[in-house]
């Protein structure tokens, strides 16, 4: 018997028709020109996105009242190659420092002018330390405050 | 949406009780009939809507069917960033070959 579970981490794996270089540098200098502007945490309307170039560095909006909200922080810069950042938005997406999921991003040129993204959000169980999380998912009927137990134990294991 | 069709499949208490006892273990129909005061095509059908509701999964094992609870269905958040990062590759994947007149540099 085991009850502990693990959310499966996102993986996504596509192609895209351009260079690695040309792949990290849109991911990342171009941020803003492809970051859905519907998503953005708080009140105030999204006027940009940023992350900034060097491991350590922030990534964050930018917003209409002038406020820069943190998401989280570069964890590995490598161009073309791989971009680490850390995913530090709870489950009710307030920026939480002491969170950590990851979200990672390679770029392998596969042929003359293509190549391949492997996209991976991983550590999701993490999302179960957040008090707010918790909270949530505590207001929700049924088997979900089991779920909510086996999110817990995977936690803290 | 897909959480709130899982919340609808927990609603009966029977089929809860069969996801319940998937929580503990994975387990077969057959087992899991055992000890519930329906009949085992009763749990198959509940397997079935718990299945389509994402919560639970099934694997061949032999000639019978083995259910556990489905990793990739827990929670709302993993279902909400699952279809966030669709959206916000997809408008990366345009914008990086919207402008490809770019000659590519060599790797």
């Amino acid at each position: 018997m085991n009850a502990t579970i693990q959310p499966a981490a996102i993986r996504k794996t596509f192609t895209l028709r351009a260079s690695p270089e040309r792949a990290f540098q849109v991911f990342t200098a171009g941020f803003s020109g492809w970051w859905p502007r519907t998503h953005y945490v708080g009140d105030s309307p999204l006027t940009g996105a940023v992350i900034e170039p060097r491991a350590g560095g922030r990534w964050y909006g930018e917003h209409e009242d002038g406020v820069e909200r943190p998401w989280g922080d570069v964890l590995t810069w490598d161009p073309p190659g791989r971009l680490v950042l850390a995913w530090r938005l709870n489950a009710e997406f307030a920026y939480d420092p002491a969170l950590l999921t990851e979200v990672d991003v390679r770029f392998t040129a596969i042929s003359d002018g293509e190549t391949r993204v492997d996209f991976e959000h991983r550590g999701l169980e993490r999302f179960g330390d957040s008090e707010a999380a918790v909270q949530t998912l505590s207001r929700m009927e049924g088997g979900w405050g089991l779920i909510l137990d086996s999110f817990a134990s995977a936690a803290n294991a | 949406m897909a959480n709130n069709l899982a919340f609808a499949a927990l609603a009966d208490p029977t089929r809860r009780e069969v996801f319940e006892r998937l929580a503990a273990g994975p387990s077969a129909v057959g087992e899991l009939a055992q000890g519930l005061p329906v009949s085992r095509p009763a749990v198959s059908q509940h397997l079935k809507v718990l299945k389509e509701a994402g919560l639970v999964t099934d694997r061949p094992d032999g000639a019978r069917r083995v259910y556990q609870i489905d990793p990739q269905g827990l929670g709302q958040i993993r279902a909400w960033l699952d279809r966030f990062w669709d959206t916000a590759l997809d408008a990366f994947k345009a914008e990086v070959e919207r402008n490809d007149d770019e000659e590519p540099k060599a790797p």
